[in-house]
């Protein structure tokens, strides 16, 4: 093996992902969950400049730059709710949070 | 001999250890740390893809920025490790297996792997493209009304996080 094959960047790409999807799903902690939205986008900016690199096309970057300029705004607001919830109800415990739902 | 297999492979499953690790860890801090060894390992494939400003930003901004951000949040709310509660622990942990493994398999089915000139591999214009100067002129020509919207962005979240983590909501 000389290079290393889109394929396998895909492949890592796909499995930091589903990593990502099942935190969200089963923690319970409000910033885990967070920081696993972070490893998700992270994976699709792998995709990006994966697909950038080996098809000699500078956009993908770009795109990647702008995911993270909006990973950092999200990040803060999160952030900014969670420290709001937590004043309000002294937990982040998203299974303690459930006013919204009906 | 050529190197870039064994970074990749050794990088690649240091990336997916630690993404699991932080997942499973109890303790919101060692979370953080070890979804900022995972950036790294990211970095590092970045630069194996020969995007070098793209690797660079993902340890200043992800690493560095955000990351601080999660750890003042994490120790401002003085929060323990997550107590466990009993019921459904174990059906909890393996529906998160299973879940995580229908979207992969979800995924790989859905890439239907690409073959032919993408897999001959990186292009060869890659080396100068991750470069400031390539990314910098394909982000003010092209991309600048983009550009502009994300300094929007990035104010309308500087003042909501001041209006929202205010003691008194308006």
């Amino acid at each position: 093996m000389d290079q290393i094959p889109l394929s396998y960047y895909l492949i890592l790409s796909a499995a930091l992902f589903s990593i990502g999807v099942a935190g969200v799903l089963t923690r319970r902690n409000a910033i885990i969950v967070f920081m696993c939205i972070e490893l998700m986008l992270n994976s699709v900016n792998l995709t990006l400049i994966a697909f950038s690199s080996f098809f000699g096309n500078p956009a993908g970057q770009v795109l990647v730059f702008f995911v993270m300029a909006v990973a950092a705004a999200e990040a803060a607001v999160g952030l900014a709710i969670i420290i709001a919830i937590f004043r309000n109800k002294q937990t982040v415990d998203i299974q303690d949070i459930n006013i919204l739902k009906w | 001999m050529n190197l870039e297999p064994i970074v990749f492979i050794v990088t690649g499953l240091v990336a997916l250890v630690s993404a699991i690790l932080m997942v499973t860890r109890r303790n919101p801090v060692k979370s953080v740390l070890f979804l900022i060894v995972n950036f790294f390992c990211l970095a590092v494939i970045y630069l194996l893809l020969r995007a070098q400003f793209i690797a660079i930003i993902e340890i200043l901004v992800y690493a560095g920025a955000i990351m601080v951000l999660f750890l003042f949040v994490i120790m401002l709310l003085n929060m323990g490790t997550e107590e466990t509660r009993r019921e459904g622990k174990q059906r909890r942990g393996l529906f998160a297996a299973f879940l995580g493994t229908a979207v992969f398999v979800e995924i790989l089915v859905g890439l239907r792997l690409p073959t032919g000139e993408a897999e001959s591999g990186i292009s060869t214009s890659a080396g100068q493209m991750g470069t400031v100067e390539s990314i910098g002129k394909t982000l003010y020509t092209g991309y600048i009304f983009p550009f502009e919207v994300t300094s929007l962005l990035l104010l309308a979240a500087m003042v909501g996080v001041i209006v929202l983590a205010r003691r008194k909501i308006l």
